[in-house]
Order: structure tokens, then sequence, then C-alpha cells
């Protein structure tokens, strides 16, 4: 049995949302680099020159990468031979992005009521989907949840014949009607299967992947190809000023889903996939 | 006022005129300087409900350039946080009937709906887009940030900006073009 104690968690959590909100990881800014080298839009060059300088400008001064510092999801895998000392775990990480959004002067984003809507000050409560894993671990993957993108974002149950096709079309549209508010080069996350919540989760969780890393299937890993090329023949561009790059990747989770259904979420991420691991 | 400087970026500084809103082109480079205010969907909400109510509003509208948003607090150190812009859709109730009180200029992210569109035809307005997700780089152009109205509201108060060579892209200019559907026909690729 691994004991881990309350106010460890608190304190790495804390590092952890300043981390992220301000260094954007490697992989998106190797993304960025080769979007630099395939666009051929002026105006959308300029836009991808500003993405890397600001994410340099982030690094160096501890600014946040962008003003919207989001929600804060965390999906942990809790060990079965983990005990949390000194509080519970969900309280614990709740602390922690108590603590790092005021240490790091990151914004507080957060309503109490979604009719209410009074600011908790404090940035929580976070997400929090906790998973019961075997030995003695605990990961968390934490990623800041802008709100530009998330709105954009979208579900819909398709038929189970419909296919492909019909899947494509559906984030096609939905790139189309909300992609420019999204604040393109895009990461698009795409859930398939399971049921209605599950495609979302689904969605969420192919964004905690690194760009480069397709899906483990041949056929999935070959659908996110085709519709990153479908994507960037749509024009939007950076910032959606025009051009060729209006998408750096797209990421594809499944999961077996029910005989009458064809579950699909579509979830936009910015640029600014601001996301980090840790494992105690 | 209105100048282009060698790398074809024209420099304007508020309040702005007709004048210099007619030199403004879909696709322009700009960089501002001067005063703007922030003000996004609860600031906006309020503004709109005290033009009805016949308040007095917080700053004159005249001239004036709204930046649509909500900064992270200043570190010690700083005028300001990281400061990008938020969609502008969200405010698209709002702003026809802010411009048809004298707001000039919109600073945000997004196509706008057809009745800002129109509001900026009618009233000789202009819509700039800053670059989404450049929040650090867009703080270095703001010189000095003080809440002027509604500190209730936090990170959506109203503040006064002042700003220095601040870089934005003309959207919709008053001739009625349009950046985002200009660049989609330039580059579009897709099968009709």
């Amino acid at each position: 049995m691994k004991e881990i104690h309350f106010n460890d968690i608190a304190d790495r959590i804390a590092q952890m949302c300043i981390d992220a909100a301000c260094n954007l990881d490697d992989d998106i800014l190797s993304a960025l680099d080769r979007a630099i080298e395939i666009e051929k839009s002026l105006l959308g060059l300029e836009v991808l020159k500003q993405l890397k300088e600001n994410a340099k400008i982030a690094k160096d001064e501890a600014l946040p990468v962008c003003q919207d510092t989001g929600m804060s999801l965390f999906f942990v895998e809790l060990g079965e031979d983990v005990r949390i000392m000194g509080g519970l775990l969900n309280d614990a990480i709740n602390e922690g992005v108590r603590q790092g959004y005021k240490k790091g002067y990151l914004r507080k984003s957060i309503v109490n009521d979604p009719l209410k809507r009074r600011n908790t000050q404090d940035n929580t409560p976070a997400i929090i989907h906790t998973e019961l894993v075997a030995g003695n671990n605990l990961k968390i993957n934490f990623k800041i949840v802008g709100a530009g993108c998330e709105n954009m974002s979208k579900i819909k149950m398709l038929k189970p014949t419909d296919g492909t096709k019909s899947i494509k079309s559906f984030v096609i549209d939905t790139v189309k009607e909300g992609g420019i508010n999204a604040c393109p080069p895009l990461i698009i996350g795409i859930g398939l299967g399971g049921n209605f919540e599950m495609c979302a989760i689904l969605a969420k969780k192919s964004l905690m992947r690194p760009i480069g890393q397709p899906n483990k299937k041949m056929e999935i890993a070959s659908l996110e190809e085709d519709i990153l090329k479908d994507i960037n023949k749509l024009g939007i561009g950076p910032a959606g000023f025009g051009g060729k790059v209006t998408a750096l990747a797209v990421h594809i989770e499944t999961y077996p889903c029910h005989i009458a259904s064809l579950p699909v979420a579509v979830n936009l991420n910015c640029h600014a996939s601001r996301k980090k691991v840790m494992v105690f | 006022m209105r100048k282009v400087t060698t790398k074809k970026e024209i420099r304007i500084t508020t309040p702005l005129t007709d004048k210099v809103i007619k030199t403004l082109k879909t696709g322009d480079k700009v960089l501002i300087s001067g005063i703007v205010y922030t003000a996004r969907d609860a600031a906006h909400k309020r503004l709109v409900s005290a033009i009805k109510d016949r308040e007095k509003l917080p700053f004159n509208l005249k001239g004036q350039i709204i930046y649509f948003t909500g900064p992270t607090p200043a570190p010690p150190d700083k005028a300001i946080g990281s400061a990008g812009p938020t969609t502008s859709s969200r405010m698209d109730a709002f702003s026809p009937i802010l411009i048809k009180k004298g707001l000039k200029g919109m600073i945000g992210k997004g196509p706008r709906g057809k009745e800002v569109v129109d509001a900026i035809k009618k009233y000789k307005a202009v819509y700039f887009a800053a670059v989404g997700g450049a929040a650090a780089l867009l703080s270095k152009g703001i010189k000095k940030s003080e809440v002027i109205a509604y500190e209730d509201l936090g990170t959506e108060a109203i503040r006064m900006l002042e700003i220095e060579d601040f870089p934005v892209i003309v959207v919709n200019d008053m001739y009625g073009n349009d950046l985002y559907t200009d660049g989609l026909r330039k580059y579009s690729k897709e099968e009709l």
C-alpha cells in the first residue's frame, strides 16, 4: 500500500496548473513549426509566427499563454493499492487548483451556478474523472479547458448504418460552423461510440494524446489522417484569416456501442492545448 | 490619425474619426495606440441596460474602441496579465446598440452577425481581430490598465487601457467587406 499525503498532491497540482498555463508542450511547438513550413497565406504565416512568439514570451515571463486559463479538468487513474492520507483526493485536487490559480496569477473563470453566475474567485470546483486501476500509482492528467473552443464543440447521435461518410461530414460541419471562433489552428478531438456521455469523454481524452501519436488501431489512425486532410481543404487557416493550416491534428478515441447507436462527439481545441501529466 | 509604415502596417490613434475609418480596409494590418476600453459579456449586458434606462454610462462611447477581453490578474511587475481577445459573437446582441450610440471600433475574434455588420456600415465603424491565443504577446502592447466600472465583475469589469502599437487586422470594414469570407474564398479547396 502506497501512502500519498493530501498536501503533497495539492502542492504538485498547484505547480502543474501554473506550468500548464504558461508552458506549451513540445509537441505543440513542433506542430506550429511544421505549420509554418506549409502555410502559404501571408496573414496565416504571420499568425503562426505570433503564436510561436507568444509561447516564448509566456514561458520566459511566466505569463499565461492565453488569458482564458479555463476550467480545470482532471483524468485521475488511482491505483487500488494507494491510500490518500490527510483528506479526500478530490479535496486535495481542488485545493491545488485554488493555490495554483492564485499563486500563478491565473484567471478565475468559474461561476458557482449556471444561472446565478457568481464567480467562485478561486477557479474551483474542478471537473474530476477518476478511474480505479491496478497497482500502487496515482496518475493525474490535467487539462486547462478554455471556453472559446469548448463552446464550439458538438455531439450527434448518428444512425448505426451511417458509417464514416456521415462521421466525416459531421466533423467538417462542426469545424465550418464554429472553427474560426475556436482559435485555429485547431486540434480536433473526436469520440466515437460508447453512448451519449461516453463519446464526449472519449473526445476529451483523445485531446490528452500528444500530437504525432496516432490511434493504435490502423483503420482509426487512417480515419484521423483523412479527416485532417479534409479539414485543411476548408481554407479557414490560422486565426480564420484564410490559409492551408486549419488544424494541426485530428485525434479519435473509440469504444464499443449499442446495436442501435453511433454516437459522435467533436471537441474542438485551440492551438494552445494545455495539458500536463504527473505520477506519484 | 492614420500613418502607413514601411511594413505596410497602418498606425492609428484613438479616438477614431470617420476620416480614419474610411481609409481602413478588410485585411489591413493595423497598429492601434491610445485609449481603449475592455468589456465582455456581463459588462455589455449592463451597458445596454444602462442605455435603455437612460442612465449615465461609465465612459463616453463617442469615437471609442471596445476590446472584448477578460485579462488574467496583473503580476506585481506588470501593467496587466495576459489579455487576448474573446469570441465576439457573444456580444452581437449588444454591439449594434453601442455602435448607434457612437462606438466606432471593436477588437475581438471570430465572425459577427448580420446586425453588427449592418450597423458597422450604417454608422461607419470597424471590427478588428486580434490573434486568439496570443494573449501574452498582446499584453506587451498594453502600457496601463485601470478598472473604471463594474469592479464587482472581476475579470469582466470595464478597464481603461492605454495601448501602444497594439497589433490587429481589419475584419469588417465600413464598406461591407469581411476578411473571414474573403479568406475562405481564396484558400478553400473543398469539393462542392
